[in-house]
Parts: C-alpha cells; structure tokens; sequence
C-alpha cells in the first residue's frame, strides 16, 4: 500500500528516521532554547514522515497540526515571555550529564536487547485504506467514555492553565 | 516494507534522546521539550504496532490520539506554571525552582 511499493521505500525510511534523530539531538542540547523548539518542531515533521510510512495518514496529519501548530507555538511563546534568562553564556545543563549518558545507554541497549530478542510479527495484515473513518468510528462507539474523558481534561486544562497564566494580586 | 523492529529501534532511540535531556537540562522549558520527544516517541511505538498487529480496528491509532490530547494539555498546564514561577522566581532553571521548602 502506498510508499511500501516503492523500490527504495526502506532507504527512504532510514533517512526520515535519521532526519528525526539527528532534530530531537538538537532539541534536547542545544545551548538557546528557541532554537531547541525549532529543532522540535523540524522533529515532528520527520515523525509524521514516519507515520505516512506507517500508513497511519490521519494521525501524521494531526500530528503536524497539534505539535507543530500548537505545542511548539506555546513552547516558543513560553521561551519569549522569559527571555532575558536564556543567553548562551549560562550552564543549561546539570552536574548529571555523565550518569544521564550512562543510564540513557545501557536502557537503549536493553531496549534494543528486548527488540532483537522478541518475536516480533512479520507484515501479513493489509493497511487501511480510511484510516480516518475507522479512528472516528472507535472514537464515537467503542473508545465513547475514554472520549469524554479527554475533553473533561482538556477543560481541566484549559482552566488551570488560565488560573495559572493569571497574573494573582495580593490582597 | 520496513520490518517492525527498525520502528520500534527508532522509537527507543527517540525515547531514550528525550530521557536524557529531562535528566540532563537545567532549563524547565527544554525539559518540557524532552518530555515531548518521549511522548512522540511511544507515540511511533502505537502507531507502528496498530499497522503491524491489529489493523482491523486501528486501536494504537486511536490511542495515540489520546495520547496528543494530553501531551497537549500536559504543555499548556506546564507553560503556565513556568511562567507563573517565572514571575515569582525570576528564573526558569529547575535547580532554581525551591520555594515549596521549608
């Protein structure tokens, strides 16, 4: 289905998947934090990348609209309301930087040890072709309470983050 | 087709990058940005297991939505508090972040 007919579909794969790796590095070291959520934003383009692969073309689309058209906006208005702090010429990392790259490293290889060692299903299943129908059809029928709840907490947040944002005056 | 576990590598890989700035950074804006790359991260994993398990009912698709509705929430309800420490505070450095002490 889709880009999995194409001849160099698995080199294309890796280059996206390279492209997402090489930004969400950048977003995680980079001194200036405005440019760390550039690089988040040019991370999640790569990630829906990953999706179209996966068949999964609502979601990539969703993806784009709610990380990079709203996260990140808010992560950019969050970094500019408290500028004066982020110049390059403070520490922006902790003393954990060398426990932190050991304990990141030995989880990717367990990980990687648990990826290799399991039996993992080989593609047998045809993608769906309408996603987006079936998604919205769970949503509505069987996915209805968890549903629900989401907007409850979307409201919840929507709210605390109003409380919070507002500027509180001392009586 | 690219086989499952090269999804699932790129999602550990991903997981494991924003794992380390969330130990790592001192600005609590950037861990708010790591912990959004591990959310994309297990998001992939969702994804990639609903086309290659169970693609009849697009379960992991659907999951994955809800899991967008509350990385969305968690960074709206996160960026008002770093700012709300901000003003109080004048810092957005987690090591700076004390004044629930004592």
């Amino acid at each position: 289905m889709g880009l999995s007919g194409l001849v160099n579909a698995s080199l294309v794969f890796k280059l996206v998947g390279l492209v997402a790796v090489v930004f969400a590095v950048m977003a995680v070291t980079l001194k200036n934090v405005f440019h760390c959520a550039l690089a988040l934003a040019a991370m999640f383009f790569a990630l829906s990348g990953v999706f179209i692969f996966l068949d999964a073309d609502f979601l990539a689309v969703v993806q784009i609209l709610i990380y990079v058209g709203a996260i990140v906006i808010l992560i950019i208005f969050a970094v500019v309301l408290t500028e004066r702090i982020t110049s390059e010429a403070i520490r922006q990392t902790n003393h954990l930087l060398i426990p932190g790259l050991l304990l990141c490293a030995s989880l990717l290889g367990g990980f990687v040890y648990v990826i290799d060692a399991a039996r993992l299903p080989a593609e047998s299943t045809p993608a769906q072709a309408e996603t987006i129908r079936i998604v919205g059809r769970q949503l509505l029928s069987t996915q209805a309470e968890a549903f629900e709840v989401a907007s409850v907490l979307l409201l919840a947040a929507l709210v605390g983050a109003v409380f919070l944002g507002k500027e509180i005056t001392k009586k | 087709m690219t086989p499952l576990s090269h999804y699932l590598i790129l999602g550990a890989v991903l997981f494991v990058i924003g794992m380390f700035g969330v130990l790592t950074r001192r600005n609590s804006i950037g861990i708010l940005i790591s912990i959004e790359i591990m959310l994309g991260a297990v998001n992939l994993n969702l994804v990639a297991f609903s086309r290659f398990v169970e693609t009849s009912t697009l379960n992991g698709q659907v999951f994955a939505v809800f899991v967008m509705t509350v990385a969305a929430g968690e960074a709206a309800v996160g960026l008002a508090l770093i700012l709300a420490l901000y003003r109080s505070v004048r810092a957005v450095f987690a090591d700076k972040f004390n004044i629930l002490k004592w």
